[in-house]
């Protein structure tokens, strides 16, 4: 008997079969299809969340993250498609005793504003056979202090904090967070981060979807990036970088005609990408080499250059590489 | 990610063991030193929701007493009702022969009298303000059957020269009345002894004045008021904020959920009858002749039925918009069938037996009569049944439709 650091009872009484242990699956989707009207929202999709790994669900708004994450907690139905959560499946008459073991957040759950913190923690609480108890997960979320206070005079982040200590109420061995950080200040982001590793630290699994690519990079062990109900690509993020085969991204804006094939023919550049109005996105292997002679080519071209920033390549940039758009363009 | 969160995530772990320690007693087997009852803090919840929104325990507490205090007020018994009629002089005549007629008619204790102008009183009698116009002076038309229905007596002496001619509707019992009325007392003005002298006896009855057929059908109102709003609102607002989606996600059993709803409502039911009858007992000294007991046991019943249909009517609209339209689909034939304000006896009856299944009348019913008439509960077997099935068919149907998303 042991409890880890964010309430993963690890028992006898736990289902502990050896066989889903290490490497197995936590949660998996095989052809997962589902339609709204005319819409695809996910499309043939295949997935896997490994035991005690924190698996991100990169993608813009409307890729289909939400359907995905809400079809593997039991609230959607596919239309096709077979889903197993914890060795389970929906429907089959142990859905309750599924949930016992889940801890889900959703994208926007708003709380009622007239009650408590103290008393909707013990609400949530109240609905797990076993967990820890109310002021522990106050404590957990730093949120002691506010016990008393009313859903609605939390400011942002707090509310984000309490739906996280709500879905930690039933100390889960899987953790669905949807979401979680979207519309925080960056130190209220930092702040659920530090949650989430702890719960992570302690063996639990954690199936996270965001559009931060910083949140996927700091947090996950994998990524899938999803576009238009699929996965484009997937993989640690590091691994997902250096797909890039750069270490460098270069964006500029410039007035004039370029060409952007002379562009692509300079050493230590691999890609050239035109964005609009102007702008390119050049992915670059060695910039000390790179940078000198793109100046010299503008120049040689007689294209005025406007802006020109360099960083180092992200998960951002991946997206872009693979779908030709922004995460955050939706 | 450098080593300052190294050593921030270090900094916890050593932490948290030494609160796994302790933890780990408290919490073996996950069930820690208290206990958590889902029911009983889904009831709470509801409770508490209750008690902090102020507007809500104005609608359920308050208002009531004001539309009690109100309406026993303005239909207080302040000696028999009066027929209003009105004068006018004839087209032609002229005003004497209407003002001797008003003045004579003023004279009978039963009669109240204004004088118009043919046009305000042709408006009057349409709008109700008066039961029957005496047009004074008129020459006696009786063939005329569209305006003059019943012709006038032509009298002899005092007001003998005088024509009447009384305009009503007889399909209006007040004008019908108005018209023996009228007629008895223009007789006596001639002088004419009354045919038949019979003494007379008049009785107001403690539990037949108007307050007292009020009260009860005020708490059957309160009842699936507050039954269906205080439900209907605030399941939809839930699903509108995805919190019943969020309960979804949970091992939380539905059946639960419904019913913290129609426990929370019993938390306040008592309170809101006694705060009606109490308030009508001290001031317009309306009595419980029946069992106070057999009351609690029928609002009781009919607090479940209609937070069974408000629970039925919440469980499936998305919008404030939508389930205020349902609520009013469902709750306006009951304003106007199930006698709240008066009988339901006086509709037809063919739209009796419909009349009587809806839960409004059942409840209005039973409470009249064990407050009213002192009743025994067992006498009221039929209307208890009706709200038990109204209970126990929506509050099955309602668990099966609800939509959690």
């Amino acid at each position: 008997m042991a409890i880890d650091t964010l309430g993963v009872v690890r028992d006898g009484e736990r289902s502990h079969d050896p066989s889903r242990e290490g490497g197995r699956s936590a949660a998996r989707c095989v052809g997962l299809t589902k339609r709204y009207a005319d819409v695809v929202a996910v499309d043939n999709l295949d997935m896997e969340v490994r035991a005690s790994e924190c698996f991100g669900v990169l993608g813009p708004n409307g890729a289909g993250k939400t359907t995905t994450v809400e079809i593997l907690e039991g609230l959607t139905t596919p239309d096709r498609g077979t889903v197993e959560v914890l060795g389970e499946a929906w429907g089959r008459g142990h859905d309750r005793a599924l949930r016992e073991r889940l801890g889900v957040q959703l994208q926007e759950t708003q709380f009622s504003e007239k009650v408590t913190v103290a008393e909707t923690m013990r609400l949530f609480r109240s609905f797990y056979r076993r967990g820890r108890d109310v002021e522990e997960l106050l404590r957990l979320v730093s949120l002691e202090e506010k016990r008393g206070s009313l859903i609605g005079k939390l400011s942002g982040g707090q509310k984000q904090r309490l739906a996280l200590a709500c879905a930690l109420a039933g100390a889960p061995e899987l953790l669905f967070l949807d979401e979680p950080t979207t519309g925080l200040d960056p130190q209220a982001r930092l702040q659920l981060w530090d949650i989430v590793e702890n719960f992570r630290a302690g063996g639990g699994t954690i199936l996270l979807t965001t559009h931060y690519m910083e949140e996927a990079a700091r947090l996950c062990d994998r990524v899938a990036i999803m576009d238009h109900g699929r996965v484009i690509t997937l993989d640690t993020p590091a691994a997902l970088v250096a797909s890039l085969g750069a270490e460098q991204i270069v964006e500029m804006s410039v007035t004039g005609e370029l060409s952007e094939r002379e562009i692509a023919r300079l050493r230590g550049v691999t890609v050239v990408r035109r964005r609009e109005g102007g702008a390119y996105s050049l992915t670059v292997g060695d910039i000390a080499t790179a940078l000198p002679a793109l100046l010299d080519e503008l120049a040689r071209q007689e294209v005025k250059l406007e802006t020109l920033s360099t960083h180092e390549a992200t998960l951002e940039d991946v997206f872009v590489s693979l779908t030709g758009r922004n995460l955050r363009d939706g | 990610m450098g080593e300052a969160n190294e050593i921030l995530v270090n900094d916890r772990g050593a932490r948290n063991e030494r609160e796994g320690a302790r933890v780990g007693r408290e919490g073996r087997g996950g069930h820690g030193g208290e206990s958590y009852r889902p029911l009983v803090e889904l009831t709470l919840v509801r409770v508490r929701e209750f008690v902090r929104e102020k507007e809500a325990v104005f609608w359920t507490f308050i208002f009531p007493v004001l539309l009690a205090c109100a309406l026993g007020i303005a239909f207080r018994n302040s000696g028999p009702e009066r027929v209003r009629v009105a004068v006018e002089a004839a087209p032609g005549a002229g005003a004497t022969a209407a003002a001797q007629t008003a003045a004579a008619l003023a004279k009978s204790p039963g009669v109240e009298v204004l004088s118009l102008s043919p046009e305000e009183s042709a408006r009057a009698l349409r709008a109700g303000k008066v039961s029957l116009v005496v047009v004074a002076g008129a020459a006696a038309e009786p063939n005329d059957a569209t305006d003059v229905p019943d012709a006038g007596s032509t009298l002899q002496g005092g007001l003998a020269q005088t024509d009447f001619a009384y305009r009503y509707d007889p399909t209006r019992p007040e004008s019908r009345a108005a018209r023996l009325e009228v007629d008895a007392a223009l007789a006596r003005a001639r002088g004419r002894p009354d045919a038949v002298a019979a003494r007379e006896e008049q009785v107001t009855a403690s539990g037949a004045r108007y307050i007292d057929f009020l009260v009860p059908g005020l708490i059957g109102l309160n009842l699936m008021g507050s039954g269906m709003w205080s439900l209907g609102f605030s399941i939809v607002v839930a699903r509108g904020r995805k919190l019943l989606k969020r309960f979804a996600a949970t091992p939380m059993r539905r059946t639960d959920y419904l019913l913290s709803f129609i426990l929370s409502r019993l938390a306040f039911l008592f309170l809101e009858v006694a705060a009606v009858l109490g308030f009508a007992w001290l001031v317009f000294g309306v009595r419980v002749h029946g069992s106070v007991a057999g009351v609690g046991l029928v609002a009781l019943l009919g607090a479940m039925a209609f937070s069974g249909l408000g629970l039925l009517v919440a469980a499936r609209p998305t919008t404030i918009e939508g389930v205020s339209g349902l609520m009013n689909f469902v709750m306006l034939p009951m304003w106007l069938l199930s006698g709240t304000f008066f009988s339901a006896d006086r509709f037809p009856a063919a739209v009796q037996p419909f009349v009587k299944a809806l839960p409004l009348t059942a409840a209005n019913d039973a409470l009249r009569a064990l407050i009213n008439d002192g009743a025994p509960l067992a006498s009221q077997w039929p209307q208890l049944t009706i709200l038990v099935l109204w209970a126990l068919v929506s509050f099955v149907v309602a668990l099966r439709i609800f939509q959690w998303q």
